[in-house]
């Protein structure tokens, strides 16, 4: 890639990022860059600050960045309000996704899909115009059209909560998407049929972010690039492959690596 | 205080005089209207000093000059305007609780009687069912307010649906409380009596007209005998100036069903009593509801249900929706009483505050003296979740946008269960509009 092509091709960029949440430091100076078409895979064990990542990236109220910047096609991040950054093309899939009771999914859906097209100045769609959209959607994720009448989340399965968060995907169409745990309390059936649908939506003008802490769904969506976090920093990079070494070696294998290397940065005396 | 209230009991004295002149009836109404007054000038309005009103000041109320509301001919608005499709062929329209026949429409009832309360008394055919259930389970003997309106019985609703009658389409009673030029008083009455085996859909719908306070005091008693169901909807959309206070009083027989809806959009004070007594066995009930107040305005539901024979069920949903500085009370009663086993008695309220000035007192009650029974209660109060919040602002929703959808959600678990479309599309409006948050979510 040539120096001159970056800037129309860098979808997102974050520069030495700070984040603490109730005053304790999570992330310790995060340096990310992710262009578009790319799939990348945030790894790494239970603390590291991979959720943090997401949620920041998200804009969640309760984390509060203290140094660094994020820039988003250019744009400085950090100064949009959540409800902004989706409008602009950045989602994120929640680990544990909430709960709206009384409020259908088609509603909620539609909602979302008519707020981001007035922001783009798109065209808004009624009920029914909705209905037809949300049901060629809906096939990305093979999901049963009796989910559209029901309450979001309420009383979904684990599994049909995932696939929920993919149809929401697949309606608001994002630029930068980010799945966060999405594997998690899936099953092998589920997961394929989630993994499938991201595939789906992933080309080459959007990106997609995947924070794991399995190998096994990067198995279905291939990264291009694997970042492994400890302690609120970026430890290991590499590519598909080092997912699998992981696997292989475990966490722990990462960590004695960062232990080293902090003594080996440590003035001797 | 008291000189004041004495002073306005006279008023209303004068007012009862000039009625039973205005409007005599049979011997035994005479006499029921008479121990009415002779209660209410004993017992008087209630005060905060009875437990029952603890929270619910009628001081307000008590002072206000109110004209008892005597009949306006030309009026500026037509009875269709209060119905809905649904009800537009089967629409009874009060008027300060006197019957209107020239805005009702009451064309296509297939069998169903409805008619003035008053006629019915004087009518052969319905007098005796009248006498018979009228006053038996609103009692005037130890509530002032019921006795106010008993004594005031001059117009109202007779409703009997016969044996075996089913029927899709629902009745509307509106009550259109209107003070013209000065404060007015009314007192819609209402009697339904369900016959063995029969239907009945009913929506009441208050409403209120003219430039001065209203103060509406409704009661209206359900008899329900053996394998009858009533679905009973009730809209209190009176204006925020308004002082309502009514008492809805149902009686179950064996193996019968009521399920009730009430929903109640604010006023300066709205106070409902709604009591469900469960005289048979194998009876249910739902009993559900919801109040919606903003500033200035003042929400108060009392409800009992009461469990006198085994093998019962009343499952109970109440949710409040608070704004401003807007207060709500919310007491409900559960008696189980010596004898009633195999009771399944269940109660829920729940309440969401908008604004820190609001306030809500609730107080679920359990009274249990059977041993064999299934019986639970709670009560909740809490805010907008601002996880909620967050996962439909990752979703393109702005804060105010969401607050209302999670609004509008919180409410629509109990406008869901209305049983006429119209209503419940017309209540989402309600509600947002009461909480001052527009919202296109159709669909």
């Amino acid at each position: 890639m040539t120096q001159r092509f970056l800037s129309e091709t860098r979808m997102l960029e974050i520069r030495n990022l700070h984040a603490a949440i109730d005053g304790k430091e999570i992330l310790k100076g995060i340096n990310l860059k992710v262009n578009k078409g790319e799939v990348h895979a945030i790894m790494g064990p239970n603390g590291s600050g991979k959720s943090t990542l997401a949620k920041v990236l998200a804009g969640h109220p309760d984390y509060e960045v203290t140094a660094g910047e994020i820039l988003y096609e250019g744009r400085n991040l950090l100064e949009m309000s959540p409800d902004e950054r989706a409008r602009e093309g950045v989602f994120m899939a929640f680990q544990y996704p909430i709960e709206v009771p009384g409020v259908s999914n088609a509603q909620f859906l539609r909602l979302a899909y008519n707020e981001k097209q007035k922001h783009l100045g798109g065209e808004e769609l009624d009920p029914l115009e909705f209905k037809d959209l949300l049901k060629e959607r809906a096939k990305v994720v093979e999901m049963d059209a009796s989910l559209m009448s029901r309450s979001v989340n309420e009383g979904f399965s684990g599994g049909e909560k995932k696939r929920n968060e993919i149809l929401q995907m697949a309606v608001l169409e994002p630029r930068l998407a980010i799945l966060d745990e999405t594997d998690s309390g899936l099953d092998i059936d589920a997961l394929r049929v989630v993994a499938g649908g991201v595939n789906q939506l992933q080309g080459p003008e959007n990106a997609i972010i995947v924070v794991t802490h399995y190998q096994r769904l990067l198995n279905y969506i291939v990264p291009d690039y694997v970042h492994v976090l400890a302690d609120g920093q970026i430890a290991r990079e590499g590519g598909k492959e080092l997912a699998m070494e992981l696997e292989e070696k475990g966490y722990d294998w990462i960590k004695a690596q960062l232990h080293e290397n902090a003594s080996k940065l440590a003035p001797a005396n | 205080m008291a000189t004041e209230l004495v002073k306005k009991e006279n008023k209303y004295h004068q007012a009862f005089e000039a009625l039973k002149t205005r409007k005599p009836s049979a011997a035994w109404v005479e006499l029921v209207r008479d121990s009415a007054m002779d209660r209410f000038e004993s017992l008087g309005f209630p005060t905060v000093s009875e437990e029952e009103w603890k929270y619910t000041n009628l001081v307000q109320l008590a002072r206000e000059s109110f004209d008892i509301a005597s009949p306006v001919d030309d009026l500026p608005y037509s009875g269709e305007q209060f119905s809905f499709p649904e009800t537009a062929d089967s629409h009874i329209v009060l008027v300060n609780g006197i019957f209107r026949s020239d805005l009702s429409t009451t064309t296509d009832l297939d069998g169903l009687v409805a008619l003035d309360l008053f006629e019915a008394i004087a009518d052969a055919r319905y007098s005796k069912v009248v006498r018979n259930y009228l006053a038996r389970n609103a009692n005037y003997h130890e509530r002032g307010l019921t006795a106010f309106n008993t004594a005031f019985l001059e117009s109202g609703v007779f409703v009997l649906v016969p044996k075996n009658f089913q029927r899709d389409s629902p009745l509307q009673i509106t009550y259109v409380a209107d003070s013209g030029e000065v404060s007015t008083a009314n007192f819609p009455r209402v009697l339904v009596v369900a016959e063995e085996n029969s239907s009945l859909k009913l929506v009441e719908r208050f409403v209120s007209r003219g430039s001065h306070p209203t103060f509406t005091n409704a009661v209206i008693e359900i008899v329900l005998m053996d394998g009858a169901r009533v679905r009973h909807d009730r809209l209190q959309q009176e204006s925020p100036e308004a002082f309502h206070v009514a008492t809805t009083s149902a009686e179950l027989g064996h193996g019968s069903s009521y399920n009730s809806t009430a929903i109640n959009l604010g006023g300066r004070i709205a106070r409902h009593d709604i009591s469900v007594v469960m005289n048979r066995e194998g009876a249910e009930c739902r009993v559900d509801g919801l109040y919606v107040v903003g500033n200035n305005q003042h929400s108060d539901t009392h409800s009992v249900i009461d469990h006198k024979q085994p093998n019962c069920n009343s499952h109970q949903l109440y949710k409040g929706i608070l704004d401003g500085n807007g207060r709500a009370v919310f007491n409900g009663k559960i008696f189980v009483r010596e004898g009633a086993q195999k009771t399944d008695a269940m109660q829920t309220n729940k309440n969401l505050l908008l604004s820190p000035h609001a306030r809500v007192d609730t107080k679920p009650q359990l009274e249990i003296y059977a041993d064999d029974v299934k019986c639970a209660h709670g009560a909740a109060v809490g805010q907008i979740d601002q996880e909620e919040l967050f996962y439909l602002a990752t979703r393109g929703i702005n804060p105010q946008l969401g607050k209302s959808l999670l609004t509008y959600g919180f409410a629509e678990e109990v406008i869901g269960k209305i049983g006429v479309e119209s209503i419940r599309a017309q209540l989402d409006e309600a509600v947002l509009t009461q909480i001052h948050a527009p919202l296109p979510t159709e669909g």
